[in-house]
């Protein structure tokens, strides 16, 4: 059991040693920490990658379905652009001729593989014997009120554009890009179609002020995914502004502030040194890195500098002798917290959502480098500068708030032991009642004009989110089978009946179209044909009479086996989208042959399982993270018991952040999933800190429970205080993110955070002095001296 | 002074005359293409065709085009499709003619019926193919205006921008083959914002009645969107001595059936 003590004296001579060494060789390990950040540094490389497939790993099963979907007809991304005359009419020369006019221009977009508008919608009609397809307002501006009348008539019945390219009123519109990116670069591609699409609606506009545009699609989606990733990197400046701010009141030094700096942009520094050298791609969740590892470094370095300036200050020390014993006393406690908050943010990986894996290494990455930092640079650089102490016994008055605090708790230990419980409880239940939601729009808040934009056309026009299916005949050419087309008509007026659906595009609807202009537009044939070899060559007839770009290859896959229903969805919650797709898929084994059985797919759908899939994959990671470290804390605390009644104050602030939580939003993302073994790690600190203090104050002084509990919150209150203050800080700089991800993560870190504070300073010292009076009934006194003994 | 001047001049001459005759050049060598491949009268062919998609999923076509040449206006063609099984004896007739939009008619066995297709649209591909009907229908050297851009060896590369604003393309890159008759070895097309779209490479190419070069393959590979469709042509025959007759409506009917 010595071998233990043995352990502990050990690592208070080799931490004296260290800060002997680190002090002697001030200049050298200055040097060489400079050398380690600027090489590092230099290997740095940050690039932003907005692709939304980022957030999905390659096995992931809804992706892998959506990617075949998209092998099989054509890879889609789109630009939605829409709109709205301030006459609300579309259907007037001038507003037909400004459509087509920025329809034509949008055919350079690049990467566009297709442009649907209303004026190029290909009208199918009959002449005599004639099958006619054309645009429905092909050169709109020599066309007559007359003609003008008839298309707006048209257009207003045709169901491929009602709710899709224009509203039911015919006062809002959209033209719909299909850019087909080639996937090498996407942090090449997606802003160079974003740049041009831009610039075509900043010229259309100046052009034609009557119009109001908003624009939507998968596209812009990426651009806000890569320029949230960008705003948030910015928040970095002003937790750096916050640090040094922070920093200076509490160490009241100014060259402390200038060490300080220079410990978390070092850190940073070799970050980002990571981040090039893995090749790792920035994302919205990991550009929060640096204000992450800024937040959680800063804390290192503060502990050490106050314990060295209240030796100066208070006790009288010289700056070097106060410097050994600043790092001989912070050392292992550092450590220990760099090391759980390292395997907290490493348990990202047992996720499912790649950029969160990556913002767990770079940031144990950079927590590691920050612990070396502030175990070199930071003592080399206070010794060499010249640090100036005035004595002041100005803390003594504060230290008695603790005190008052630590003699309240001990006078009713079982009363708040009672309360924290039901309190505890009731947030747990709460914690139960939150949701999944990983709703993509509503990842941006309503500062993001993405947001704003896609808000209104879901509004006015139609839906953003969509379902996908491949409906599958089973055989080569299958797709004329009357028995196909008729289920698949029947699939399609199901999905209309629904009430999520806005807009149903499916191949039924192209073979009624054909069917009733091949006999003469009757109203009549306006169903799917019921010969096989009608519905094959009228299909080869309409094929053969659309224009380039417009094609069904989209709809259609090549042996013409298969089509693809797409399916335009309100915005509803990610449930509500899962529970939709469910009732499809039943739809069509209940009432079709097999072949026909299909999955629903879509970037939607893949989104609406994201959070499901992160928390399964996320709960071994977090039950490893616990055990891991609630081992170092034992190993730490040397205790096994206290490790184990660690567990309930490391513990307990995550159910409280969820029950808080269910209160205020009630909805959970992806982002969220993380934050148990992140604030784990973080947390922990906490409990080490007063746990040590109490088990010194009973092991060494011969406390009992009650004073070794007032001693603990004099000696470690205001430190914890501190600490709490800088975390909260770079979480709530976090929280502002305008990209939910990362602001809900945020903001229920910060709940966590705090209520760990307060269940260290009420629940745990009431366990404390309740577990320690059972054993103190039990046992007479000097047998528990020889236990704590042993325990050493 | 008066050197100078001269020189000046005769070098601005130059660059015209050399500006001007790239266009020229470009009409003359597609004139003798046209040139070259007149009076074969007629010809029938097979045709498969192989549609390949991004996963090398295939399906196939099978084909027999009948051609006459015209000479005061474009060829005709009779195309009639034999596979799919529920398009077989489907059947198109095209007048294509030199100035203004080709006359297509199609026949559909299953209705008995002959329909006239609005033929504004040849820009869409041709039966879910990477081909369109503009890079099938008969190529008329009015259809196009032209730009020489280089020599290579025997090779000489024509830009062709086409006449009709309905048009896929903004330019197609053609190589034809001097030494080989003018026949053609590739076309690069580049869509409405210019960047390359498809090419198409003739091979196994033939000689027939020691005037006209046939290839035997054509592959078509679309850039953007990974598929890629081949033409295989078998039993070439330029003896049928096919007529106007062969090319009417009735033909048509009867060709279907």
């Amino acid at each position: 059991m010595n071998a233990l003590k043995k352990a502990g004296d050990a690592t208070n001579a080799f931490a004296k040693k260290w800060a002997e060494f680190v002090i002697k060789f001030k200049w050298p390990v200055l040097i060489f920490t400079i050398i380690i950040a600027l090489g590092l540094g230099s290997q740095g490389n940050m690039e932003f990658d907005g692709d939304y497939h980022v957030f999905f790993s390659e096995s992931n099963p809804e992706l892998e379905a959506f990617d075949a979907l998209q092998d099989k007809y054509t890879k889609d991304d789109n630009v939605v652009i829409v709109l709205s005359p301030s006459n609300e009419n579309i259907f007037t020369k001038e507003n037909l001729t400004a459509i087509e006019e920025l329809t034509a221009e949008t055919w350079n977009t690049p990467h566009s593989s297709r442009v649907d508008a209303v004026t190029n919608f290909q009208h199918t009609s009959a002449q005599g014997d004639d099958l006619y397809v054309d645009d429905l307002s092909y050169e709109s501006a020599s066309k007559t009120e007359a003609e003008i009348k008839i298309i707006k008539e048209k257009a207003l019945k045709e169901p491929l554009l009602v709710n899709r390219i224009i509203n039911e009123k015919g006062s809002v519109t959209a033209i719909n890009i299909t850019v087909r990116l080639p996937g090498k670069d996407s942090a090449k591609e997606i802003p160079e179609v974003t740049a041009f699409i831009r610039k075509t609606i900043a010229d259309f506009q100046e052009k034609h002020p009557n119009f109001q545009i908003h624009s939507s699609g998968l596209v812009p989606l990426n651009t806000a995914f890569f320029e949230s990733s960008m705003r948030d990197m910015m928040l970095t400046l002003i937790m750096l502004v916050i640090v040094i701010i922070t920093t200076l009141i509490l160490t009241r030094n100014f060259v402390s502030t200038i060490a300080t700096f220079i410990v978390v942009v070092f850190s940073i520094m070799s970050a980002i040194g990571f981040v090039g050298l893995m090749g790792i791609k920035l994302t919205p969740p990991s550009s929060v890195f640096p204000t992450m590892i800024l937040t959680l470094a800063v804390a290192d370095s503060i502990h050490i500098l106050i314990t060295m300036l209240q030796k100066m200050r208070k006790e009288g020390y010289a700056k070097k002798e106060a410097l050994v014993e600043s790092i001989r006393l912070n050392f292992m406690p550092v450590f220990i917290t760099s090391l759980t908050t390292v395997i907290g943010f490493l348990t990202m990986n047992f996720g499912d959502v790649p950029p969160f894996w990556d913002l767990g290494n770079i940031t144990a990455f950079g927590m590691t480098m920050a612990f070396l930092y502030s175990t070199t640079a930071l003592p080399a650089l206070m010794a060499i500068l010249p640090v100036k102490t005035k004595e002041t016994k100005k803390n003594v008055q504060k230290a008695s708030w603790y005190t008052s605090l630590g003699e309240f708790v001990a006078k009713q230990p079982v009363r708040l032991t009672i309360i924290s419980t039901i309190i505890i409880s009731g947030m747990t239940y709460l914690a139960t009642k939150n949701q999944f939601n990983d709703e993509f729009i509503n990842y941006f808040d309503e500062t993001v004009q993405f947001r704003s934009d896609t808000d209104y056309i879901s509004k006015n026009l139609t839906g953003i989110y969509n379902v996908e299916f491949s409906v599958g005949s089973g055989e080569s050419g299958g797709i004329n089978n009357p028995e196909y087309l008729q289920k698949l008509n029947e699939f399609e007026n199901w999905l209309n009946t629904q009430p999520e659906v806005i807009h149903v595009n499916a191949f039924s609807e192209v073979a009624r179209r054909v069917n009733r202009s091949m006999h003469g537009d009757d109203e009549s044939f306006y169903r799917v044909p019921t010969n096989r070899e009608e519905a094959a060559q009228y299909l080869l007839l309409y094929e053969l009479s659309l224009p380039f770009g417009l094609d069904l290859n989209n709809q259609i896959n090549v042996d013409k086996s298969e089509t693809r229903v797409t399916v335009t969805i309100q915005n509803i919650s990610s449930s509500e989208m899962i529970d939709f797709s469910k009732r499809a898929e039943q739809w069509l084994q209940d009432n079709t042959p097999k072949p026909m059985h299909t999955i629903a797919v879509s970037p939607t759908l893949m989104f609406s399982k994201l959070g499901f899939r992160q928390a399964d994959s996320m709960l071994k990671g977090n039950i490893i993270a616990l055990i891991l470290i609630s081992l170092v804390l034992m190993f730490a605390l040397r205790n096994f018991k206290m490790g184990l009644l660690s567990i309930i104050p490391n513990v307990t602030p995550v159910f409280i952040g969820f029950g808080f939580w269910a209160m205020y939003k009630a909805q959970i993302n992806t982002g969220m999933v993380i934050v148990f073994g992140m604030t784990l790690g973080i947390i922990v600190d906490d409990t080490v800190h007063f746990m040590s203090k109490f088990l010194r104050a009973r092991r060494e002084l011969g406390y009992d429970a009650k004073q070794a509990v007032i001693y603990a919150f004099e000696t470690v209150g205001k430190a914890l205080v501190t600490t709490t203050i800088v975390l909260l800080a770079g979480f709530a700089v976090l929280s502002t993110s305008s990209f939910a991800l990362n602001s809900y993560m945020a903001r229920i870190t910060v709940i966590i955070i705090l209520s760990a504070l307060i269940i260290d300073f009420i629940l745990l010292p009431s366990l404390l002095i309740l577990i320690s009076k059972k054993s103190e009934v039990k046992t007479p006194v000097k047998e528990l001296n020889t236990q704590i003994q042993l325990d050493k | 002074m008066k050197t100078l001047v001269l020189i000046g001049l005769s070098l601005l001459s130059i660059t015209f005359l050399t500006a001007q005759s790239a266009e020229q050049r470009g009409l003359q060598i597609a004139k003798a293409a046209d040139k070259a491949d007149q009076g074969f009268n007629s010809s029938i062919v097979h045709l498969k065709m192989t549609l390949k998609n991004k996963n090398g999923q295939t399906s196939e076509r099978l084909l027999i085009t009948k051609t006459l040449e015209q000479t005061a206006d474009g060829d005709k063609s009779l195309i009639v499709f034999n596979s799919p099984k529920d398009v077989k004896g489907t059947s198109t007739l095209t007048f294509t003619h030199k100035i203004g939009s080709d006359d297509q008619w199609l026949f559909l066995p299953s209705i008995k019926r002959v329909k006239r297709i609005s033929s504004n649209n040849k820009s869409g591909p041709f039966v879910g193919s990477e081909f369109a009907y503009e890079d099938l229908s008969s190529q008329e050297v009015e259809k196009y205006s032209y730009k020489f851009l280089k020599e290579n060896g025997t090779l000489l590369l024509v830009e062709q921008d086409p006449v009709d604003p309905k048009s896929g393309y903004t330019r197609r890159i053609v190589t034809y083959n001097k030494s080989k008759g003018y026949r053609i070895e590739k076309v690069e097309f580049y869509d409405r914002k210019n960047s390359l779209l498809k090419t198409l490479t003739y091979s196994n190419y033939k000689l027939y009645k020691g005037k006209f070069w046939r290839a035997g393959t054509f592959t078509m590979v679309n850039h953007q969107s990974n598929k890629e469709t081949v033409l295989k042509f078998s039993e070439y025959n330029f003896e049928a001595n096919l007529t106007d007759e062969d090319f009417t409506q009735v033909a048509l009917k009867r060709a279907g059936q």
